[in-house]
């Protein structure tokens, strides 16, 4: 226990040193924080109509009124909750399919890794978006729908990347050992491959989730997003399919744009980083960069 | 010993940046005297710095370690300019048989190829010529020529170990740093390496420094051995001397806990380990598992002093009659 919580200290100094991680995860609480808050905080109601249709922004409305003459603020603070919410629990299907694909395969090897890995190669090579439109028209356009969606999708990264990590962790001499001990499977799996993966699946996940909110955003956009859950895509196919674009009204559909890109980019720089923390090899090689520092010698010892 | 020494080392310090404004001070002031041809013993216990010294004479420290100190190779200082004048020496005057070298192998490549890498890397030969020599290396640490074609897997381990020694000699080096070379291998193999490092030593005229921590190794190959503690050499001088009179407590008990075959003194372990290295320890380093300790011990660092013919040691007992001991 002690040994990994010293690990944990080294990793959260190491993120904290990191001005991509401070800056990403920063931004991230700020937007979870609004979409926690977001009845509290919103100007105005969600279902309050407080003006004209496309009203300009002005001192009582920051981003002005969207089609129906609700408040583009208060809608994009709503739509911070939607969004995060699939993201993160559509990143979690996917991390829990992937990891336990890859986990299996990678393990037991052979056939059942053949059978997994063809199975993942099917997936992968189905074109995203026309599957997403099909199965959302098959179970119709719910939340939950979607996450399922976007989780059966994305989890094929995941499944490869573990798969590869476990391959290596399987041959490992404490595997060997611990299975010479008489360790089950489920043992050696549980105790010895998962906490070997899991900082691979942790960093993964997180920069799964940026990848779900954007392709939740490409959903909406689409049409095929739940009509009642306001998200940062609706946002904008609302506005879009209103001729928003004729009339002008810019701030109905720049702001989502806006409030994706930056959450996308957190996520990333944040997954990223927590991959190098965790990781530290990848940045700093040990023995082929030689960089020691020279001193001058030190004087003798006093008490010599 | 005669003609100026091909190696030495003076007041050699590494210190470990370990962030945080912690910083390790392994290796603090150790020399070594090394002359053409010498096989010099380097022991200690685990963590007495024995590895870091011959990697700092490498210069393959991690990023966060600085050096101070000079590396007289033929009274050239290479470390004077750091990475840029040690560069040309590595290998080609200095080499090493790494820990574990017989792992060090690419799988996936030849023996042979290997071999010829170093060379080509360091200019000495290439193609056919490479070729050559590659196979006379490995006739010379007792390899059929031709295995060269063979694959590491494909070698014993001992047959690896010999590969290893036989790539560190590629380029003609005038220093050999074996680091443990014989560990993980059986006692008949470890006498076969042993014996064609001493029989490379002689007919090439290198020098060797035997890393290890089995003094029987030592004796049976060396003629001259450094006692290691705590980051200093705290007893230097041939190795009958340092064998059957020790100045030092330390070597005294180090030999002390190494089985004898007659079995007949018992094996006596020192007491305690050896101190942190993170911060200044006033004294002798040695003072709080020392069995002879007296008042000066813990106020004063004993300086490593003459106490016979090419036979030093740094002990306030050893150099009393010298440096006049106190009451």
């Amino acid at each position: 226990m002690s040994a990994n919580r010293v690990r944990d200290n080294a990793v959260f100094a190491a993120l904290r040193g990191s001005p991509q991680a401070v800056f990403g995860g920063t931004v991230l609480a700020i937007v979870v924080l609004i979409a926690v808050l977001a009845s509290w905080i919103a100007p105005y109601g969600e279902h309050q109509r407080v003006g004209e249709v496309f009203a300009h922004p002005s001192t009582s409305h920051w981003l002005g009124l969207d089609d129906g003459g609700f408040d583009m603020l208060t809608l994009m603070m709503y739509g911070a909750r939607v969004s995060l919410i699939v993201g993160f629990a559509a990143a979690l299907v996917a991390m829990v399919i992937g990891g336990a694909v890859g986990i299996v395969a990678g393990f037991f090897g052979g056939k059942i890794d053949t059978l997994l890995m063809r199975l993942t190669d099917y997936f992968l090579a189905i074109p995203d978006v026309p599957l997403m439109i099909v199965v959302a028209a098959i179970w119709g356009r719910s939340l939950r729908n979607i996450i399922l969606i976007i989780g059966a999708i994305y989890w094929t990264s995941t499944a490869r990347v573990v798969r590869a990590q476990v391959k290596s962790v399987r041959e490992r001499g404490y595997i060997r050992r611990t299975r010479v001990i008489g360790a089950s499977n489920t043992r050696l799996i549980m105790r010895h491959v998962l906490p070997q993966v899991a900082p691979l699946l942790v960093a993964t996940g997180v920069l799964m989730v940026a990848y779900a909110i954007f392709a939740e955003t490409a959903i909406a956009f689409l049409g095929l997003g739940d009509p009642s859950a306001v998200s940062w895509g609706l946002l904008i196919e609302n506005a879009f399919s209103r001729d928003a674009v004729t009339v002008g009204a810019w701030w109905a559909i720049v702001p989502p744009g806006i409030a994706v890109a930056i959450v996308v980019v957190s996520l990333t720089m944040l997954g990223t980083a927590i991959e190098d923390a965790l990781n530290p090899r990848l940045r700093v090689s040990h023995v082929s960069v030689r960089r020691f520092r020279l001193r001058p010698i030190p004087p003798p010892r006093e008490d010599a | 010993m005669s003609g100026a020494p091909v190696l030495e080392v003076q007041d050699l310090h590494v210190w470990f940046d370990l962030g945080q404004g912690r910083e390790l001070h392994p290796v603090q002031g150790a020399g070594i005297t090394l002359d053409r041809g010498e096989r010099m013993g380097l022991v200690g216990e685990s963590g007495c710095g024995k590895t870091t010294v011959s990697l700092a004479l490498m210069g393959l420290l991690p990023p966060n370690a600085s050096v101070a100190g000079r590396v007289l190779l033929d009274g050239e200082d290479i470390l004077a300019g750091g990475e840029e004048t040690l560069r040309p020496h590595r290998w080609n005057d200095i080499a090493m048989v790494f820990q574990g070298a017989m792992n060090a192998f690419n799988p996936v490549k030849r023996i042979g190829d290997q071999i010829c890498e170093a060379m080509e890397l360091h200019a000495v030969a290439r193609g056919r010529a490479a070729e050559t020599r590659c196979g006379e290396l490995l006739e010379l640490v007792g390899i059929r020529a031709e295995r060269a074609r063979r694959f590491p897997h494909e070698f014993s381990g001992g047959m690896r170990q010999r590969a290893a020694i036989a790539m560190a000699l590629a380029c003609n080096p005038r220093v050999l740093l074996a680091d443990e070379p014989t560990t993980a291998l059986d006692v008949m193999v470890q006498a076969q390496i042993l014996q064609l490092l001493q029989q490379i030593s002689d007919d090439l005229g290198l020098a060797i420094v035997l890393i290890t921590h089995d003094l029987p190794i030592v004796a049976q190959t060396c003629q001259t051995a450094s006692v290691m503690y705590a980051g200093r050499i705290v007893e230097v001088g041939p190795t009958v001397a340092l064998h059957d009179a020790p100045r030092h407590p330390y070597t005294r008990m180090l030999f002390a806990a190494t089985p004898d075959l007659a079995g007949t003194a018992g094996v006596v372990s020192i007491p305690g380990a050896p101190p942190r290295l993170d911060r200044e320890l006033a004294g002798c380093p040695f003072a709080p598992r020392c069995d002879s300790t007296f008042a000066t011990c813990t106020e004063r660092l004993p300086r490593l002093l003459p106490v016979g013919d090419d036979h030093l040691a740094a002990c306030h007992l050893a150099a009393g009659h010298l440096a006049g001991r106190p009451a």
